[in-house]
């Protein structure tokens, strides 16, 4: 009896937090809105920010732009990567090259964010600054910085997917003289792509939220990017740069508050693409 | 193109990438020891960090770093074990349950930068507890708690379903199952995860800027009483982890080296990460010999 109360007073506890948490993050997010200080559109589509000007903007369009663009630009590098390792483990030599990859891909995930972004910092932004124009940091660093932090993600679940495929539709394609590669691209491939896109959606899920490693070598200049070797920002990084010196309730304050309800939204998003993809995988 | 001749280019193309990847880590991990390893002595884990000069240590944020994984632990583990529980042999299949695994999942893909602004606002201004190593502890358990859930319930849905049937056929309560059949067959996989997502919570950052706060006071390690406030123990200060304190140097560092002292940092903060791996795997064989007097296959 005490026991059973206990867990239910858990699971309570889940729903409470995400409920205030949704709550508190909409009612900040929401108040420039509601008091007609910033209108929707004008933080949605203005292209500029300027809060400290004689006559304050609140365009947030450079941050979300910033956002989407490393996002799909690290979900574009790392996703043939990372469909490629999970072949390499479950088609061509399942044997070692799990025993391989496995480790490799556990010690990936479990490096931290700064430290990914100090190396991006230290190696990645010297190296675009030497081999292409402009100052190194920017859009290209940030996107490749996540590209290496999502590369687990995907690959796991691409893995599992391919691992947990039906050993006989395999077989008959052989059967029929196809190749291997005729194997994966025409039978494996397809009929896995619902839950490798999962795991593509997921890595996505975490690029669109990663803060500082991005927030180190994007150069957070607040402009909609026009190059991939411009400085930018996201809406992480300026939350990270500017929320400790706002004060609470003003406007600045609250269009950041605004910017982490544009977070959760998306989070939402990708919670539902994920939803939708399992549930066509299952069919 | 002959179907032969495309299947040979595939393969090369796959097993280079897939070998690229294994040379990004190994050139991640290489980068990062030889950089940071020469830097790090007994001098720079327990010396405390210099704001202006250089010869700063990370002491007092590596000490945070572990006391805080302890803390959001001890909140967390209890938490988890029984919500985890719970959806793993109580929960019927329904609504609610449907509703409870959307907010399980809703919960762990958060960014933790929303989780440490709710933290901020909540924790820090609303309960008033401020920037403290507490705030610190319940905003990482927002962040580890779906995790945990999903860890134990997971580890409770692989014990074999004979188990659970030989202790019917006992006579057992179901909660006397839970506790004294199901719970030590599953105890080393939670125990596993717990390890690995402790290794999680300790390179967190984001999270804690706005709830531990980025600052140390002065602490004064022969002082062990939590009630007094340079005392390391106490929960109610400021603390600055290890990653937060690497975020800082590389984006406002002032201290000549600062360089060197970011990469001595990540270097502990990665070799740390790799002892929670290779405890977890070690702890969790080792249990699971302890409690079944097996050996388990894997």
């Amino acid at each position: 009896m005490v026991g059973r109360i206990y867990m239910s007073f858990c699971v309570l506890l889940l729903i409470v937090i995400i409920v205030s948490m949704v709550y508190f993050v909409a009612s900040k997010g929401l108040a420039n809105f509601i008091s007609g200080r910033v209108s929707l559109t004008d933080f949605l589509f203005g292209t500029k920010w300027a809060p400290e000007a004689a006559t304050p903007s609140f365009g947030a369009l450079p941050f979300i732009s910033g956002s989407f663009l490393v996002t799909l630009l690290a979900a574009l590098i790392a996703s043939p990567l990372s469909i490629c390792a999970a072949l390499f483990m479950t088609e061509i030599v399942p044997g070692w090259g799990k025993k391989l990859l496995q480790p490799v891909i556990e010690l990936l995930s479990g490096i931290p964010s700064v430290v990914y972004g100090f190396v991006g910092l230290s190696v990645i932004v010297p190296f675009l600054r030497d081999t292409f124009p402009g100052q190194g940091i920017g859009v290209a660093a940030g996107a490749l910085v996540l590209s290496v932090m999502i590369l687990p993600t995907i690959t796991s679940v691409a893995a599992d997917a391919l691992s947990s495929l039906p050993q006989n539709l395999k077989e008959s394609s052989f059967a029929l003289g196809a190749t291997r590669w005729q194997t994966i691209s025409r039978v494996i491939l397809p009929t896995t792509m619902p839950a490798i896109m999962t795991g593509v959606v997921l890595g996505m899920a975490r690029a669109f939220g990663e803060a500082l490693a991005v927030q180190m070598v994007i150069g957070n200049a607040p402009f909609v990017p026009r190059s991939l070797f411009e400085s930018a920002s996201t809406l992480t990084s300026v939350i990270t740069l500017s929320m400790g010196n706002t004060t609470m309730g003003s406007t600045l304050n609250n269009a950041l508050w605004s910017m982490a309800l544009v977070l959760m939204l998306m989070t939402f998003v990708f919670v539902l693409l994920v939803r939708m993809l399992e549930r066509r995988n299952k069919i | 193109m002959k179907p032969k001749t495309a299947d040979k280019i595939a393969t090369t193309f796959i097993v280079f990438f897939a070998l690229l990847i294994v040379a990004i880590l190994i050139g991640l991990l290489g980068y990062i020891l030889v950089r940071g390893l020469n830097h790090i002595s007994w001098d720079f884990l327990t010396s405390a960090p210099q704001k202006i000069r250089a010869g700063g240590g990370v002491g007092p944020q590596l000490f945070n770093s572990l006391y805080l994984l302890v803390l959001t632990l001890l909140i967390t583990v209890p938490l988890g074990l029984g919500a985890g529980i719970f959806m793993a042999e109580y929960a019927r299949p329904g609504k609610l349950t449907n509703f409870i695994r959307l907010i399980v999942e809703v919960l762990s893909s958060f960014p933790s930068i929303v989780v440490g602004l709710f933290g901020l606002l909540l924790i820090v201004n609303y309960f008033d507890l401020g920037f403290s190593l507490i705030s610190g502890a319940i905003a990482l358990t927002f962040f580890n708690l779906p995790l945990m859930v999903r860890i134990t319930e997971q580890a409770f849905r692989t014990v074999p379903k004979a188990q659970k049937e030989a202790g019917f056929a006992l006579g057992l309560s179901k909660w006397k199952i839970v506790t004294s059949v199901l719970f030590p067959v599953a105890l080393p996989t939670i125990i596993t995860g717990t390890i690995l997502s402790a290794g999680r919570v300790f390179g967190e950052a984001a999270a804690l800027m706005f709830t531990a706060g980025m600052s140390s006071p002065r602490l004064n390690f022969s002082d062990w009483n939590p009630l007094h406030s340079n005392s390391p123990l106490n929960p109610f200060r400021p603390a600055e982890t290890l990653a937060v304190h690497i975020w800082k140097i590389n984006s406002e560092g002032l201290a000549p080296d600062a360089i060197q002292i970011a990469a001595g940092a990540s270097a502990v903060l990665v070799i740390t990460v790799l002892l929670f791996n290779l405890l977890a795997r070690f702890f969790g064989r080792y249990i699971y010999r302890k409690l079944t007097a097996s050996k388990r296959v894997n």
